[in-house]
């Protein structure tokens, strides 16, 4: 099937390992993703507590690129916050002409305009386990997770209530969806209470105390279940877990380790396809352990060569350094 | 036609209609303007419905000699009956007069007093239009057949049946299950006054068992439903229990043979197990077993027939089949009950997930002295007693995802394990509630108590149940995490053990049962009363009436008080010995009918049947309620309806639009 794909901003950096797995596994799941062109952020969460109207008419900037290219009437959206943004206006376009006057006008100053209900925005999840399938993903695994024990992590914007009367694809308070799919990959996948539970988006910037203590919970949560790792759909909430996990162990004094990857790159690992170009190797909390247990192996991450310039001075070495 | 002598009667009704409506102008225009049309005298009074109003119309029929009348004043679900039966007393034929609403359709939903009294007009225009095309009609009489068919089991049921029984008529009581007593004996104590269920119960199941003028059918089921009030066909599965009952003497050495242990999930709500061969508790009534062929070895594998080796009296029948019997009942009382929420539904309640989290139900078994702990409460590893045990409320109700209902029961049952808990354990109990709803007698006294007790209380939805350890000392522990909304603090609350005060649905079969006997469902999905409150225990179908819970959550004292109420209307109508029924029916003219069948289907009284020789519909009469759905729907115009016919209808709307008066002056107005 065709969609248009709309990867985001967290996806070109902090989150390329997203889209490395995603696009690896898109081709043997019969995927066919078309970029939108030009496209621009979503704004994520912050634009929106800012000015409405902005916010909407930026969002709507990509629907309306999207919609031009009219192969498919579907976006897919692999961050849960571009999905959460696309979906609402989406909606609220539809729902209200009033706001949708408002951001055509301004999208008119670019040649483009939106009609709400024109496209169906998805999330990759969504895609994944309902248009491809748990059979026919069963089908194509041939390395199958075995003894990976798993804690499947959705977050919370994924699951929100859903807007213009639609229905969630999965449960709003207790999502299963992501549960299912990896036990279609083989691995063991543990009940996981806090599967919905905030990760403290960007909490840490603003408040330490309160945005550790979420990640804390959630961390120590896998931890006590014996879940080997993590597994996420959300690019903010691998972020925090993966790269502030350092200094949340810092800041509690503990000594939790625990790796954190998507989704798509588990489903590529099933596939038989190398950690490699699934862009595993890149998480912070080393994975390697955990993935030995199944056999994966992964690349050794390059030292990072730091170039001394020509004028620096000679260092002392250190005596256990040698 | 001979020109009619019509008489007006314009009701105040205090100031409810007098207050928006013009009535002497009213009255007056009629006189006047109707005149024409027939009528001969117009009057306003301020309450028609008083025995002075009624007198008045009286005196006009006898002394004017009135061949119609026209009343305006409130709904004919009022007071039709009222003006009918004072026509009659003064020798005029009840159904030639005529109740037209001036007070809901118009003085209640207008302020113009202008508008409404114009609108008056044109409905009493109507009405007297209409009156003209009225014939005399006659009630139908039928005789009523004195057996009263009891469906269900539970409590309400056994009380109707008891108390049509001991009345000295005939009663067949019919229950799914192989034993009476419903949800009530899976209790062990009853609030607010902790009386012991079965102690209460079990000596009314033992009078239904033994009853003269009971006959007692358990695991049968009612499967069809033909004929009408006073002589209803009913038939009735008697699923095979494959033991002779003649021979059977309920020793019970069958059970203790059988080799096959069963989840029991009905009687001990999943908690415990019975055997194969079983009577889901020693109290059963009848104490005769049955076999489950579902979970038999001897129906799954052709061998094992333990129970029959051991049998004493050779009562054992493996060959037995289920049988259809029918009979001949005058009434039916429903009284089917309900089922629990499913708290799986709500999955961040983790029923289903977290061993230690319990539904009521469940609860009530593990609090029974006779259930499967023997009545220790203790946690799911069935050795260790909780220290601490949160009691959650409004599970499934009162919530717009699940029911928007408020299942009526679960606080004062809250209450209740609330108190067995503290009583028998000595844990520490939280109940977290949303409203406390302590109503009926004697229930506010019990919650006075348990606070006494040291019941901790915290007004709050709660939002997840989990196990997964946040600060320590949740180890091991399930945290409840709750908003404290009275102090306006989120909450996390670890506790050994959880209790999910799942709420009351209607049966998973309602609907079937609604539609077999020819009743409607509210849009809950509860059985639905003739009036709910002037006609509780009445549905819209003659004959058949409905008591417990299958019309709503309701606790055991109002389910009883249904039961007896049921009766007595079953009671007071056998008293009767014939039932006249209302003469508005609607008829077939065969002649017009070409076998489309359409009405068939659409009738929801199952009146209309199809002769097939002659392949024409037909309208039982006795059955048929006058609804008037077929009379619309026939695509020929063959069905008509007394009272309602065509003509009639026509004929009140162009009085309605003052067609009967000055066609010119309605373009105007």
């Amino acid at each position: 099937m065709k969609y248009h794909y709309y990867p985001g901003c967290s996806l070109e950096k902090n989150a390329a390992s997203y889209n490395i797995s995603t696009l690896a596994i898109a081709k043997p799941l019969g995927m066919e993703f078309v970029e939108v062109d030009d496209w621009n952020c979503c704004g994520a969460t912050e634009y929106i507590s800012l000015n409405l109207t902005a916010a909407y008419a930026l969002v709507a900037r990509n629907l309306a690129l999207a919609s031009k290219n009219t192969e498919s009437n579907q976006i897919v959206a692999p961050c849960s916050a571009c999905y959460l943004n696309l979906r609402k206006c989406d909606s609220y376009m539809t729902e209200s002409t009033d706001l949708a006057d408002k951001v055509n006008t301004a999208l008119a100053a670019g040649g483009l305009s939106y009609k709400g209900g024109t496209l169906k925005v998805r999330h990759l999840l969504d895609v994944i386990v309902n248009d491809i399938g748990y059979d026919a993903i069963a089908a194509k695994v041939t390395k199958p997770l075995k003894g990976l024990r798993i804690a499947p992590y959705y977050g919370c914007m994924i699951v929100r209530p859903i807007f213009s009367g639609g229905s969630s694809f999965d449960d709003t308070e207790y999502p299963k969806t992501l549960d299912k799919l990896l036990k279609t990959l083989g691995a063991e996948v543990i009940d996981f209470p806090l599967k919905a539970h905030c990760c403290g988006g960007h909490m840490t910037q603003i408040s330490e105390a309160t945005g550790y203590e979420l990640i804390r919970q959630l961390v120590k949560g896998a931890t006590d279940y014996k879940a080997d790792l993590m597994v996420t759909l959300c690019p903010m909430c691998q972020l925090n877990l993966d790269a502030f996990q350092g200094p949340m162990n810092m800041y509690f004094n503990t000594n939790y380790k625990m790796p954190v990857l998507y989704f798509t790159q588990m489903i590529g690992l099933a596939l038989g396809i190398g950690a490699a170009e699934l862009g595993i190797g890149s998480e912070l909390v080393d994975a390697r352990p955990a993935l030995s247990k199944i056999g994966v192996e992964v690349p050794e991450p390059e030292p990072i060569k730091v170039r001394t310039p020509k004028e620096a001075l000679p260092m002392p070495s250190l005596p256990e350094e040698k | 036609m001979a020109k009619e002598r019509i008489g007006v009667y314009v009701c105040h009704c205090g100031t409810n209609i007098a207050g928006t409506v013009d009535v002497e102008d009213v009255s007056r225009w009629a006189g006047e303007v109707l005149k024409d049309r027939g009528v001969v005298i117009s009057r306003d009074y301020k309450f028609m419905c008083s025995s002075l109003g009624q007198e008045l119309i009286q005196k006009d029929i006898k002394e004017q000699g009135l061949t119609r009348v026209v009343v305006a004043a409130c709904s004919p679900h009022l007071h039709e009956a009222t003006f009918r039966n004072a026509c009659k007393i003064a020798g005029l034929n009840p159904y030639l007069s005529e109740l037209v609403s001036i007070r809901e359709q118009d003085s209640w939903v207008h302020t113009d007093k202008a508008v409404a009294t114009e609108k008056a007009k044109a409905i009493i225009s109507g009405g007297v239009e209409r009156t003209i095309w009225q014939t005399p009609l006659d009630p139908l009489k039928v005789p009523i057949n004195p057996t009263t068919m009891v469906v269900g089991g539970g409590i309400a049921g056994i009380q109707a049946a008891l108390e049509i029984a001991d009345g000295g008529f005939p009663v067949v009581m019919v229950e799914r299950e192989p034993s009476i007593g419903g949800h009530m004996a899976q209790f062990d104590k009853t609030f607010p006054t902790l009386d012991c269920s079965a102690c209460i119960l079990t000596p009314k199941m033992v009078q239904v068992g033994s009853h003269p003028n009971i006959q007692l059918l358990t695991y049968a089921e009612v499967t069809n439903v033909s004929g009408y009030v006073g002589s209803f066909q009913v038939t009735v599965k008697q699923r095979a229990r494959s033991v002779n009952v003649e021979d059977c003497t309920g020793c019970g050495i069958c059970q203790e043979k059988c080799p096959k242990k069963v989840i029991d999930e009905v009687f001990e709500a999943g908690l415990g197990y019975r055997k194969a061969v079983y009577t889901p508790f020693p109290q059963a009534v009848p104490k005769y077993p049955v076999i489950d062929r579902e979970n038999c070895t001897y129906y799954i594998k052709g061998t094992c027939k333990a129970c029959e080796k051991f049998c004493p009296t050779g009562a054992i029948n493996f060959e037995q089949e289920d049988e259809y019997l029918t009979f001949d009942v005058g009434q039916i009382i429903l009284a089917t009950g309900w089922d629990l929420f499913d708290a799986r539904r709500i999955p961040q309640y983790g029923y289903g997930r977290l061993a230690n989290v319990f539904s009521n139900l469940e609860f009530e078994r593990l609090s029974n002295a006779a259930g499967p702990t023997g009545g220790k409460i203790v946690m799911r590893d069935g050795i260790t007693v909780p220290k601490t045990v949160g009691i959650v409320h409004c599970v499934g109700s009162r919530d717009k995802n699940y029911n928007n209902y408020c299942s009526a029961i679960c606080c004062m049952q809250s209450l209740k394990f609330a108190h067995l808990v503290h009583e028998r354990t000595g844990a520490e109990v939280y109940n977290f509630y949303i409203d406390m709803r302590t109503v009926s007698k004697g229930y506010d006294e019990f919650y006075q108590r348990l606070l006494d007790e040291g019941t901790h209380f915290i007004r709050g939805k709660v939002a997840e149940i989990t196990d997964a350890a946040r600060e320590p000392g949740e180890e091991g522990k399930l945290i409840i995490q709750v908003e404290n909304t009275l102090v306006g603090k989120q909450m996390r609350i670890p506790v050994d053990m959880v209790i999910l005060s799942s709420g009351l649905e209607p049966r998973h079969d309602t609907k079937e049962v609604a539609h077999l006997f020819g009743i409607s469902c509210s849009a809950d999905g509860w059985l639905l009363e003739r009036h709910p409150k002037l006609d509780p225990v009445a549905t819209m179908t003659e004959g058949i009436f409905i008591a417990g819970c299958l019309q709503g959550p309701k606790d055991i004292p109002t389910s009883v008080a249904q039961g007896a109420a049921a009766a007595a209307r079953v009671v007071g109508k056998i008293q009767q010995k014939e039932i006249s029924m209302e003469p508005i029916k609607a008829s077939i003219n065969q002649d017009k009918c070409s076998g489309c069948r359409i009405c068939n289907n659409l009738c929801p009284f199952n009146a209309i049947s199809f002769i097939e020789d002659r392949m024409v519909s037909e309208v039982n009469p006795a059955l048929c309620q006058g609804c008037g759905t077929c009379v619309a729907a026939c695509p020929a115009g063959a069905i008509s309806g007394t009272v309602f016919s065509d003509q009639a209808i026509l004929a009140q709307i162009d009085g309605l639009l003052l067609k009967n008066v000055k066609p010119l002056e309605l373009v105007a107005g």
